[in-house]
């Protein structure tokens, strides 16, 4: 028993360390295009258009002999730019939502679930593709979407989670001794909820970088000339019979990005929630 | 029962109301006055005003909600700007393109997942477990459209086995079904990865169960208790996430079917977000979260019908 407990643990603090790996390289590759990249990566070089991988170009050029490495590296600035704030609006208004509807309960809290249920039932993406049409393509119209298809989650999460320390003896002590609902939300019950909310906040990253790359895939996320891994597949599959391999880095990069998160989201909710780990 | 079906529905009208309100909301701001759009940038202002008067476009928000939402229910969902023609028998042929490329999306995901979790589960810790969820794991992380281009790599442009996209029509039926069968492989996998853990967390769930240790105590064995009290009991749960995840594969299939060119739903919401054909898009994001919200209610239904105690848990 206490083998197999140490080796389910050893795994998870596994894929805790991949996860950590994995992101650490996301958001270094995108510090790093900050600074430097081998290219600009917008610059065209028609005459050394389609070329494969070599010493001067790591990963080749595309068809407009930009430079595939400089592109990847700048499009992690997108993706993360992308999750960040995505995320920052999912967790700042649905949180408040969250908080509001388990202090006020009753009428407010049934209206605000009322809310969540109904966007639920309304796929992420397509809302997304609904309104960067409705506003036009761009990547903060993108963002906008993303992040608004993330309030009704965080919003369910923070009330459930919220309702379960409202009932704990220590916050019905706080409201004995007369602290009002706001100094106990914040005092009380955001401390006791965050390791959820870091978990979903990980998975919902993983889950906004793959929207950013459908949307930017069918035009409707970033626009040249900034770099961005869906749109440097849109433009790959073009040349897909020329250049096959164009298609396959920025979708690894996807990948590998959304890997990371989901890992590190697994192995946080390992770490911080051992009653989690028990059970499973 | 009865009241519990009463209740669904009358959530599910209520939901369908507030639903077609937001959408007809959000896309009549579409920038872009369709009108203009279809006479062009040479066009006179009056010819525009008139054409936009033809079309209804300069009669009020509540009228014109009111003329859509009448005519949807009657079954008349209006005339395609870009096409001219009615939206109804459109979507209708869209629908015979999306339609099958869902259900053989959802066929091959659950053949796999219940596959697949039913054998991690029975070898829950060791090295066969590990495998199928690291694999699911990447299931998880691969973007479909990605995974939709990879495929055509491998079966369209390396081999030469698949079609590496387009749709020949149903006239031949096995053309179709191999023209749809890689876009559904592409959308199929996110799904099969989902509900592979969910079946297996959910099989971990009834094997902990006292039922199941009556079942091996009456000498039934492991697999026979696996198979005809573990996975019935494990079945709620597991319709209830597939209801949910039928939301986001229509959504996936709007992208999927981009990369395949599939005349679908989804190339014709892209299409029409293009043509600025407002119409046809508000009539197909509607069908869409329509379907979407009745087949909620089916599953809590079906979820009822199979597990008694989820109606008295919510009556």
């Amino acid at each position: 028993m206490t083998l197999a407990l140490s080796a389910k643990r050893s795994r998870a603090g596994a894929s805790l360390r991949l996860g950590a790996l994995l992101v650490a390289l996301l958001v270094g590759a995108a510090a790093l295009s900050l600074v430097w990249t081998p290219y600009p990566p917008a610059a065209m070089d028609i005459p050394n258009k389609l070329l494969a991988p070599s010493f001067a170009h790591w990963l080749g050029t595309d068809a407009l002999g930009r430079d595939v490495a400089s592109q990847i590296l700048a499009g992690a600035r997108v993706s993360l730019l992308v999750g960040v704030i995505a995320v920052g609006i999912g967790l700042g208004f649905g949180v408040a939502l969250g908080l509001l509807a388990a202090t006020a309960q009753g009428f407010i809290e049934d209206a605000i679930m009322k809310f969540c249920d109904f966007t639920f039932a309304f796929p992420a993406l397509l809302m997304a593709i609904l309104l960067t049409a409705t506003y036009g393509p761009g990547v903060i119209n993108a963002i906008l979407a993303i992040g608004i298809a993330n309030v009704p989650i965080f919003a369910k999460l923070t009330r459930s989670a919220a309702n379960g320390v409202l009932a704990r003896e220590f916050a019905m002590a706080a409201r004995a001794s007369g602290r009002g609902p706001f100094a106990i939300a914040f005092e009380h019950v955001l401390p006791n909820i965050a390791p959820p909310l870091i978990v979903q906040a990980t998975i919902q990253f993983a889950i906004a970088i793959l929207a950013e790359a459908a949307l930017s895939y069918l035009g409707l996320g970033a626009q040249p000339p900034l770099a961005s891994w869906g749109r440097m597949l849109a433009d790959a599959q073009a040349w897909m019979y020329v250049a096959p391999r164009l298609a396959i880095f920025p979708g690894l990069a996807v990948a590998l990005s959304v890997l990371g998160l989901n890992l590190l989201g697994d192995g946080l909710r390992d770490a911080l929630d051992p009653r989690l780990r028990a059970r499973r | 029962m009865f009241v519990y079906v009463l209740q669904r529905l009358l959530i599910l009208v209520v939901t369908l109301a507030f639903a077609s309100i937001v959408i007809f909301g959000v896309l009549e701001v579409l920038p872009g006055d369709a009108a203009q759009t279809m006479l062009g940038a040479s066009a006179t202002p009056e010819s525009v005003a008139a054409l936009a008067h033809k079309l209804g476009l300069d009669q009020p928000f509540a009228t014109r909600y009111a003329e859509w939402v009448g005519g949807a229910v009657r079954g008349d969902l209006g005339l395609s700007y870009a096409y001219g023609s009615p939206i109804g028998p459109l979507i209708w042929e869209r629908i015979t393109v999306s339609g099958p490329l869902a259900l053989l999306t959802m066929a091959i995901a659950s053949a796999v997942a219940l596959t697949a979790g039913v054998y991690s589960a029975e070898r829950r810790g060791r090295t066969g477990d590990a495998a199928v969820m690291a694999a699911s794991q990447f299931g998880l992380a691969v973007p479909n459209f990605w995974f939709g281009i990879v495929l055509v790599l491998i079966f369209a442009v390396h081999w030469r086995l698949f079609p590496a996209g387009g749709f020949p029509g149903w006239s031949n039926p096995w053309l179709a079904l191999k023209a749809l069968f890689l876009p559904a492989l592409a959308l199929g996998l996110v799904q099969a990865a989902i509900l592979t853990r969910v079946t297996r967390s959910a099989l971990l769930e009834a094997l902990n169960e006292d039922f199941m240790r009556t079942a091996r105590a009456k000498g039934l064995s492991r697999r026979a208790a696996l198979w005809r009290h573990a996975l019935p009991n494990a079945l709620p749960p597991i319709l209830t996430i597939m209801g949910l995840q039928f939301a986001n594969l229509v959504a996936g299939a709007v992208v999927v079917e981009n990369v395949f060119v599939l005349p679908g739903l989804g190339r014709l919401i892209v299409q029409s977000i293009a043509n600025r054909d407002v119409l046809v898009v508000e009539d197909c994001v509607m069908g869409l979260a329509a379907f979407v919200i009745a087949l909620n209610v089916l599953v809590d239904l079906a979820a009822a019908a199979i597990d008694p105690r989820l109606r008295a848990g919510a009556a």
